[in-house]
């Protein structure tokens, strides 16, 4: 048996052995599942607003009376079905989340990567860079980021790149974590005597950076990678209920919060309940699932 | 140590140059400053005679001086959305953000540290347990989301207390405070909770794991070997030895507080310098955010060298190295 195949049946049966990862797990894939398959699952398409009937607003869940047995969880003030809003909604939420993620990730482990190989002035360089951002929290350099596109970009130009606007001001605000964690875990495999030997041997230093170093620096991106989901998640959220996120006629489960929080007075309560409710069991998932995989795949907790 | 202090200095400044730097690119360079403040139908003297009296005309080095100096007079130029000067807004709405934030962190520190001390020293009892547990939901939870929650039971279901603005304010000189009158406390409630529960289950799981950690070592076990009261044991040694990373954390974690009042102040409508500055993002008020951006790098860089000042002033073993260095 091979050393990879023997370390993936130990961390498989470890999750076995944890209620509480295979909880957060499924509730991971459920979620996630039902944003993937959304276009198959939902009775409209809450994005068209030509299948929305204004007829149909405002209906409470289906367990209430006055209700309407095809909208499960209601509807919102547009006439929009709950159930599918939820859908699309975490559609865009999970979408922005991965995406944000990616982003930090491919721009924290280059600067790391090289950060750490390269020491020197590119390193303080670097790693003082990264204190500087450190600084400020990343919410507030997200709405900087979203803030100045804003400002440049025409409202209708705005609204269409809404999404990506969204990664790039979340991601950018995250990559400090990766490069430090990245550059640190660099700088201690640099010295190790199979580097030297590939250095010895004539291995480009590209190339011993991305064959050697960059598979054995990538359990730890993968437990912060796992972490920051839930936080870009909850950013995007954030940023969408306070209005500088998705636009409302393609709402994320923010800005579905958003929403919902003008009908909490008049007691349609429903249309907050249920995103927030979709949000937080999602985040706390994740969360878990993040906290499990740091310490299963912690050398000194085995 | 004075090389420490040294260098943090140094790098504070950095980041309050850079900061400036980019509220000063911001200011000019989103946008069209003339058409804002002119309009677009102004005739073209107008904008000229305005180009010149703004020195937009000057180079860039110029500019960006003037804009430092005029940055640390606090003049920040004239709001484009609301066309009153920028430093007359902030000053009408810092009083309301200082005292949110300030009611939030005596509710985080006061009950995370407590509770954190309680939940290690009482570890196995099954309150603790439960607080422990209650306190990751705390860390799970989005601002909103609680704010929205408490709106929901408190002030839809139960009445009990205000779900927006800050009551009725009392004017002492420039400052407006909610502290004096019933209904301004009452008002400070809800937001003070909902901007605070995220850190107070922080610093609640940072103090426990602290003092665990301290009450294994082996000096407890010796005090306690030689027969110390559990009470001498747990304040004297334990809670001292554990409060240095505490501090450090707690004080950054005042940042914080401040970058989310954005959020709570939106929530509760909360007359604050967040919610001015949600407002000048949304309509995209470039001087407002300019400033706002200035003010924040100004607080945070004044808290991190203080918390560092402390560290060394708190952490014998810091300066020794130092000296001995």
């Amino acid at each position: 048996m091979s050393n990879q195949t023997a370390h993936r049946n130990y961390l498989w049966s470890r999750f076995r052995a944890s209620p509480i990862a295979m909880t957060s797990a499924a509730l991971t894939v459920l979620i996630v599942g039902g944003a993937i398959l959304a276009p198959l699952l939902a009775s409209q398409n809450p994005f068209d607003p030509a299948a929305l009937n204004l007829a149909n607003s405002l209906l409470p869940p289906s367990w209430l009376p006055g209700s309407d047995p095809h909208f499960l969880l209601g509807s919102d003030d547009q006439g929009r079905d709950m159930l599918s809003a939820l859908l699309y909604g975490s559609r865009i939420s999970l979408l922005v989340g991965f995406g944000a993620v990616i982003f930090a990730a491919v721009i924290g482990v280059t600067i790391g990567l090289v950060a750490g190989y390269a020491g020197g002035w590119v390193d303080a360089l670097a790693m003082r860079l990264a204190d500087v951002q450190l600084t400020i929290p990343a919410i507030l350099i997200a709405l900087m980021v979203d803030g100045l596109a804003r400002a440049t970009l025409p409202q209708e130009t705005h609204d269409a790149v809404a999404i990506y606007v969204l990664i790039f001001s979340i991601g950018i605000a995250d990559w400090p974590q990766y490069a430090r964690v990245v550059r640190a875990a660099t700088a201690v495999q640099k010295t190790l005597a199979y580097v030297s030997a590939a250095r010895v041997m004539g291995v480009s230093s590209p190339r011993i950076v991305l064959t050697h170093i960059l598979p054995n620096v990538l359990t730890s991106v993968m437990v912060l990678a796992t972490l920051g989901l839930a936080l870009a998640v909850i950013s995007e959220a954030t940023l969408s209920f306070l209005g500088v996120g998705m636009p409302p006629t393609a709402p994320s489960l923010g800005t579905l919060i958003r929403i919902g929080n003008n009908f909490l007075f008049s007691g349609e309560w429903w249309i907050t309940l249920f995103p927030s409710l979709t949000l937080v069991l999602l985040a706390l998932a994740v969360n878990m699932l993040g906290d499990w995989l740091r310490d299963a795949l912690n050398p000194k907790l085995k | 140590m004075a090389r420490h202090i040294l260098r943090r200095l140094i790098q504070a400044a950095a980041v309050m140059g850079l900061a400036t730097l980019v509220a000063f690119l911001l200011f000019n360079y989103v946008g069209d400053p003339v058409s804002n403040m002119l309009g677009q139908e102004a005739s073209r003297e107008s904008r000229e005679a305005l180009r010149a009296h703004l020195g937009l005309n000057d180079s860039f080095v110029v500019q960006f001086a003037r804009f430092s100096i005029h940055a640390v007079k606090g003049d920040f130029g004239t709001s484009y959305r609301l066309q009153r000067p920028v430093a007359d807004l902030i000053a009408e709405r810092l009083p309301a953000t200082a005292e949110l934030v300030l009611v939030s962190a005596l509710f985080a520190v006061g009950l995370g540290v407590a509770l954190g001390i309680f939940t290690a020293i009482r570890r196995n009892s099954w309150l603790g347990q439960t607080v422990l547990a209650v306190s990751l939901i705390g860390i799970s939870l989005p601002t909103f989301v609680i704010g929205i929650g408490l709106i929901y039971l408190f002030s839809v279901i139960l009445g009990w207390l205000p779900s927006f603005g800050r009551g009725d304010v009392v004017h002492i000189g420039w400052w407006t405070t909610g502290f004096l009158t019933a209904s301004g406390l009452k008002a400070l409630i809800l937001p003070g909770i909902t901007l605070g529960l995220y850190q107070m289950a922080f610093i609640l799981r940072l103090v426990r794991a602290e003092m665990l950690d301290v009450l294994g070592a082996d000096y407890i076990r010796t005090a306690r070997a030689m027969g110390l009261r559990e009470t001498t044991i747990n304040a004297k040694y334990a809670l001292k030895n554990a409060a240095l990373p505490v501090i450090t954390i707690i004080g950054l974690k005042l940042g914080e507080l401040i970058a989310f009042s954005i959020v709570t102040e939106t929530v509760f409508q909360w007359p604050g310098m967040g919610l001015l500055f949600i407002q000048a993002v949304s309509f995209a008020d470039v001087p407002i955010m300019a400033a706002y951006l200035f003010m924040v790098a100004f607080v945070f860089v004044t808290i991190n060298v203080l918390v560092d000042l402390l560290y060394v002033a708190l952490d014998p073993r810091l300066r020794s190295r130092e000296e001995a260095a």
